[in-house]
């Protein structure tokens, strides 16, 4: 198992305070929250394929570092918006491969009774505030979370997650100004997997050659573009920000260039038309974030190759034992479709029971 | 002592003492602050409460409305003033979406304590693109509520309820309305000190025993005014109803009526298709239908986009010798 004097890594950010204070247990772990995901996503889509799973599933096979190395960074007041492509970060802030699972299946044991589905997971509880369908429409919230923190006094941040494909909404530029103008502790972070669905980044985005986020000058706010394959990379320059907003209040964004693995969701039937398979193959065999760390960690001498398998295989069991639930979880009941709609209603309140609040039939 | 004070006065003291009452109300929006209003209804606030609670947005509805959303999601509880109600379409996917959706998708985990509040009416001679009236298309979404004050009295109690529900109230207010004035009882006359409606039950604004007219907004005042001259010149006895809320309606004080008059013609300044009206009629024709003595009538905006010329736009609203004209038609 892990050796406790860890030999010093020659990778790159190894050496960033906050990847010194990294221990090798911490290391490890970060190891498995990455596999976790993959292996969870990758039980779902066998379901998916087998009709357990409807509607869209956006897999985040490939960009498991992006999540992890800076969900890794957060504390007591930091929050967690995010697009469709969701199920990372919601395993990273700590929900459990039950509730994330049971979701999908549409069962009322889900993370969302079974009324959001994959692209909309949530857990306030953990400061995660879902799991948003429509491209951008979640950054202008990422910066009212941001505004949330700041009108309390509180020191914390957001980490709003949006596509390459999302920066081109007017929402989000909305926010951006927002966020600067007001000063708020939100930060962008843009993971760049090259496609906006068969869109390449080329096709949909004018920008500096600097990168996306150098759009971040129009605007007077700072920004950073990161290399996603290692999680020291993020985790250094995500820190950065996050320091940034909890001293000084300010925002940012960041540019993590990472690449999905499978179709834009599975239901992406060019997902090897608009890119060739050499282009996807490259990726995979040599620009793996979990490769990459694995491999970090073994030369560092943190883990061996048995280390590694053993996680995957828990990781593995746990993913199934998550379908097993699901499977054996109820659907919800009929009755379930006009609670949570209004919280007035839901609670019996005066105001709950004034008038019709539902026209059906 | 009761007061008359006007329509924009009285939200002001809504908002006033709702900021006091609870220190996460802030509001935000266009020139509310240092401008006063772009329709004096922030008068003062700004001076009184400061920035933090009084925020000059630019011009970003979306931005500014879901920045809200996202803040109500941690507790904070914000007032967002359009400045007319026909901006929010450019804030449309975070109103209908990110408002109404969130907590049904997050199954009952969340909840979004919001008004979006500002003028929602025509009849100003400002053209279509400033004279919308959305409140049937957000009304048809539901999670959403829909308030519609007509008076002094009710722009109040009103606002006040509206801050304090849990969910997101869009709080439809009229630019012909602000400076009306009205009855409100000062808050040592009431019972419990303030002045709060609640949200979702009607008024009869006037008694009548041959015929509804069903109303919100400022075609409640046009109904008033169709029910005198009905009263004077054909000895006909109308009721007005003022629904206060599209959303949730107040089905109960509507059949009660109906049930008690026999006959009910709907008044809106909205357009006719898929108006408010429509949604009411197909009510009353399944709740009340052996109590009709006439079909269900329909009084609407015209169905077109607001005309900017004055004396023709004033014929594209509902109007009291119209309301009369229908009403004898049943009568
Ligand atoms: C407003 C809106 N338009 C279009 C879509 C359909 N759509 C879903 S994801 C997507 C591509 C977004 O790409 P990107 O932002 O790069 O994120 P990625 O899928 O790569 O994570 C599109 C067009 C949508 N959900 N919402
Ligand atoms: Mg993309």
């Amino acid at each position: 198992m892990a050796s406790k004097t860890a030999n010093q890594s020659t990778v790159p950010f190894a050496d960033a305070p906050i990847n010194q204070s990294l221990t090798a247990a911490d290391k490890i772990e970060l190891l498995r929250q990455m596999i976790r995901i993959r292996r969870f996503e990758q039980t779902s889509l066998k379901h998916y394929h087998n009709g357990s799973i409807g509607g869209f599933l956006h897999l985040y096979i490939g960009q498991e570092s992006v999540a992890v190395g800076s969900i890794s960074l957060l504390g007591e007041h930091d929050h967690v918006i995010t697009a469709y492509r969701d199920h990372g970060h919601a395993l990273a802030v700590g929900m459990g491969m039950n509730e994330c699972m049971a979701e999908l299946f549409g069962k009322a044991t889900g993370c969302s009774k079974g009324k959001g589905g994959s692209m909309h997971y949530f857990a306030p509880d953990k400061n995660y505030w879902g799991g948003h369908g429509i491209v951008g429409g979640q950054t202008p919230l990422g910066a009212g979370l941001a505004f949330g923190v700041k009108y309390k006094g509180l020191k914390g941040c957001c980490l709003c997650y949006l596509g390459d494909g999302a920066i081109n909404q007017g929402a989000f530029h909305e926010a951006l100004n927002l966020a600067s103008l007001w000063s708020l502790p939100v930060i962008y972070i843009i993971e760049n997997n090259g496609y906006s669905m068969g869109t390449s980044q080329a096709r949909s985005s004018a920008f500096p050659k600097e990168g996306l986020a150098a759009r971040a000058e129009g605007y007077n706010m700072d920004w950073d573009k990161i290399d996603g394959v290692s999680l020291y990379e993020i985790r250094a320059g995500v820190q950065k920000a996050v320091e940034r907003a909890h001293e000084h209040c300010r925002p940012t964004i960041i540019e993590i260039l990472t690449y999905r693995h499978k179709g834009h969701s599975v239901a992406d039937a060019n997902a090897e038309k608009y890119r060739t398979k050499e282009e996807i193959q490259e990726y995979m065999n040599k620009h793996d974030p979990i490769e990459f760390w694995k491999n970090t960690l073994i030369a560092e001498g943190v883990i061996s190759e048995d280390d590694y398998k053993t996680i995957n295989k828990e990781a593995g069991a746990e993913a199934d034992a998550a379908a097993e639930f699901a499977i054996k979880s109820p659907y919800p009941d009929e009755s379930e479709i006009f609670d949570d709609i209004y919280w007035e209603v839901d609670n019996n309140t005066e105001a709950g029971r004034s008038g019709r609040h539902f026209f059906h039939g | 002592m009761p007061r008359e004070i006007t329509y924009r006065e009285a939200l002001r003291e809504g908002l006033d003492e709702e900021l006091a009452y609870d220190d996460n109300v802030i509001i935000i929006g266009e020139e509310v602050a240092e401008y006063n209003g772009a329709y004096k209804v922030t008068e003062g606030l700004w001076k009184k409460w400061g920035d933090k609670r009084i925020i000059d947005a630019p011009i970003s509805e979306a931005g500014f409305i879901g920045m809200g959303i996202g803040a109500s999601m941690l507790g904070i509880r914000p007032v967002m003033e359009l400045m007319f109600f026909s901006f929010a379409y450019v804030a449309f996917d975070q109103m209908m979406n990110n408002a109404a959706t969130c907590r049904y998708m997050s199954g009952g985990l969340i909840n979004v304590p919001i008004v979006v509040r500002g003028p929602a009416n025509g009849g100003t001679n400002v053209g279509a693109t400033h004279s919308h009236t959305p409140e049937n298309i957000f009304a048809n979404m539901p999670g959403l509520k829909v308030v519609t004050p007509s008076d002094a009295h009710d722009a109040k109690g009103l606002i006040k309820s509206a801050i304090r529900d849990n969910d997101p109230v869009y709080f439809m207010e009229s630019t012909v309305l602000y400076g009306m004035t009205g009855t409100v009882p000062s808050n040592d006359e009431i019972e419990g000190g303030e002045l709060l409606v609640p949200i979702g039950k009607a008024k009869v604004k006037r008694e009548g025993s041959d015929l509804t007219l069903i109303a919100h907004g400022r075609a409640v005042v046009t109904c008033l005014a169709a029910a005198e001259i009905l009263a004077e010149k054909h000895h006909i006895n109308a009721e007005v109803l003022d629904l206060r809320s599209i959303r949730p309606l107040d089905e109960e004080a509507i059949m009660a009526s109906v049930r008690k008059t026999h006959r009910a013609i709907c008044v809106e300044e909205n357009k006719p298709f898929c108006g408010v009206g429509a949604q009411i009629s197909s009510m009353i024709m399944e709740q009340a239908f052996d109590d009709l003595d006439a079909p269900v009538l329909r009084i609407t905006s015209a169905d077109a986009p607001a005309f900017y010329s004055p004396p023709i736009e004033k014929l594209q609203l509902p109007n009291p010798d119209e309301i009369v004209a229908r009403a004898l038609s049943i009568c």
